[in-house]
């Protein structure tokens, strides 16, 4: 931890041929002990005993731009952050969750086995939208259609029907999907 | 009316965790089981209908597992604290001040609301939840905290799940039928010592003079005494208070008997240590480790030795704490013994900005380290922990405790996201 970067070294650090002023200073216990050992040992540089009061924390500045020729970059002035995704994408992160997609029943919505799904709990799920079901203790996407008293649960691929909810069956909502994650590969 | 407190509780929340994930689930027996696959921890209440306690040790149950097919998890605690950390997240829009209790539990701040929309409004905060987080919750509300806590217990009996105690009738009745032992702070051996005297339920106690209570016990008791009166004497503790002391330790998955794989463990429980020092910013300036076998093992002596070590400054780094319980270790290891546990502790927490800095650090060295553990605490938020390791923890694990039914870190890894077709 205490090494010295030898470029740094501050001028006139070393042991001198004449003694410099002393000053009686406080240390704990453990300390003096090490202290007593470095020196038996010469590993003690003066150099790199500097004043605790210099080695408090060091604010750095939040916009450091090289400073060319005495001027500072104008465009620190007009830094207004940078775009975040999640913020974008996330709008009630207690309520967001990703849910992986294994099946082709929404393709032709866009949605493909692997993708990625963001979920939002917090949101009403009314007709039409798309939503994660929870049917007879299993997860699907499905769009969700409610024609009076029926519920649909529709997939976008002509592979597959419309599922019809029966009222013995186990069902409920378990969120709405808000966006698809779909990489290009 | 001067304080109205809310106690918001999940119920059976590890369990409940997992259900949200896995649906199927609903309706069928769970438990989850302490680390190291010990004791159940957490039962749905169709394990609870089984007859299985809280605490019990798996091997005492398993009949009763195998012939229900109860569902076993071992516990996921940092998936529970991503759900639990939802929970709380989703509470603060009911009250600015919050202060959470536990890892289920969360005390509100309501003194704001009419008396008469307090029981709408519990309902609206354990549907909210619901909603956002799919955990279930049980809401207790009350004029202390205490009340709070007694008024939970009954919601959980109840089917709305929210109860409120305000008016005096319905906060006598309910301690009429209260025993000592479930009030908040109240151990099994106060309650007992207490009923030689003749108190038996909340009641009594609320009803006993309180300077004699000061007198016969103490002040805490005495002002459990008044909260049950109605009296508040605790208000809520928003800011969380910084840890005194941390520890990390773990029981073996089987008996350790080499010194290497002790400094493994002892590293990465320093490691573990420092990390959260650094995470809420505070250093420590004295380690303690311990090592022990079982004390269960009839053929084998019991050992167990501990140590402390003292730092030459507070720190929260990572490579002096290893190399502290390294150093630690070589005084206490005994040959030839099954170790069972190890632990490291770190005490005389200092929070970083009151370190006073030795003449040993030199400025440069200090920026460098805390730059580079920046980047190493970075670089394990991002990619999970335990990606970037130092290679004194070992790569193997192979003192790892047992957690061989846990499900999958839904919240937490890309590649354990839940499935959905
Ligand atoms: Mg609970």
């Amino acid at each position: 931890m205490t090494q010295n970067n030898p470029r740094k070294r501050k001028p006139g650090a070393g042991r001198k041929p004449n003694p410099v002023p002393t000053k009686a200073i406080r240390l704990p216990l453990p300390l003096v002990n090490q202290l007593l050992d470095l020196k038996n040992q010469g590993k003690l540089d003066m150099g790199a005993i500097i004043p605790s009061r210099t080695l408090s924390s060091v604010p750095l500045p939040f916009f450091e731009s090289r400073v060319q020729a005495g001027f500072p970059s104008p465009a620190d002035d007009f830094s207004e952050g940078t775009l975040d995704l999640n913020a974008y994408l996330i709008k009630h992160k207690a309520a967001t969750f990703f849910v992986r997609v294994t099946g082709d029943s929404m393709t032709g919505v866009g949605i493909f086995p692997g993708d990625i799904l963001i979920v939002d709990r917090s949101l009403p799920h009314h007709s039409g939208k798309i939503v994660i079901a929870v049917l007879n203790g299993e997860m699907t996407v499905k769009r969700l259609k409610q024609e009076g008293d029926k519920i649909l649960l529709c997939p976008e691929n002509d592979k597959y029907a419309p599922l019809s909810v029966s009222e013995d069956e186990d069902f409920s909502i378990w969120g709405v999907v808000t966006n698809v994650i779909h990489p290009f590969s | 009316m001067n304080s109205v407190f809310a106690l918001v509780d999940c119920n059976a929340f590890f369990v409940s965790c997992e259900k949200v994930f896995q649906p199927a689930l609903e309706g069928k027996p769970v438990i989850v089981l302490s680390s190291n696959d010990g004791c159940a921890i957490a039962r749905s209440n169709e394990a609870k209908a089984l007859g299985i306690k809280m605490g019990d040790p798996l091997f005492k149950i398993q009949e009763i597992v195998k012939k229900n097919h109860v569902k076993v998890f071992s516990s996921n605690f940092s998936f529970y604290g991503d759900m639990s950390s939802r929970v709380m997240e989703t509470l603060k829009q009911f009250s600015p001040s919050l202060e959470i209790y536990s890892i289920d539990e969360a005390f509100l701040n309501l003194r704001s609301l009419p008396e008469n929309e307090l029981f709408s409004h519990g309902c609206r905060i354990k549907e909210i939840v619901k909603l956002w987080t799919g955990i279930p919750v049980s809401i207790g509300i009350g004029p202390t905290k205490t009340l709070a806590k007694v008024a939970n217990h009954l919601a959980k009996k109840q089917s709305l799940g929210c109860c409120v105690l305000l008016k005096q009738n319905d906060i006598e009745a309910a301690l009429r039928n209260f025993s000592l032992q479930d009030v908040w702070g109240i151990g099994s051996q106060w309650s007992k010592k207490l009923s030689y005297l003749g108190l038996t339920t909340a009641l009594d106690l609320a009803q006993a003079d309180s300077s004699w209570i000061r007198k016969t016990f103490n002040v805490i008791l005495a002002r459990t005494a008044l909260e049950l009166k109605g009296i508040s004497c605790l208000s809520l503790e928003e800011t969380l208070q910084p840890k005194k002391s941390l520890i990390s330790s773990r029981s073996f998955g089987k008996p350790v008997t080499s010194v290497e794989v002790l400094r493994q463990a002892l590293s990465y429980h320093a490691s573990s240590l420092a990390q959260k020092l650094r995470q809420q910013k505070s250093t420590t300036s004295l380690v303690s480790i311990f090592i022990r076998t079982s004390p269960f093992h009839r053929h084998e002596p019991y050992y167990m030795n501990s140590c402390a070590i003292p730092l030459l400054f507070p720190s929260h780094d990572t490579t002096l704490l290893i190399k502290a319980v390294t150093s630690g270790l070589e005084k206490i290891f005994k040959e030839g013994a099954l170790y069972k546990k190890a632990g490291v502790m770190a005490l005389q927490l200092l929070p970083e900005d009151q370190v006073i800095p030795s003449l040993f650090q030199d400025k440069e060295g200090l920026i460098r380290r805390k730059l580079l553990f920046q980047t190493f605490d970075k670089l394990n938020d991002r990619f999970g922990r335990g990606s970037l390791v130092f290679a004194s923890e070992g790569f193997r694990k192979t003192w790892r405790s047992k957690a061989s039914l846990k499900s999958a870190s839904f919240t937490q890894d890309w590649e354990q996201l839940p499935r959905v077709r």
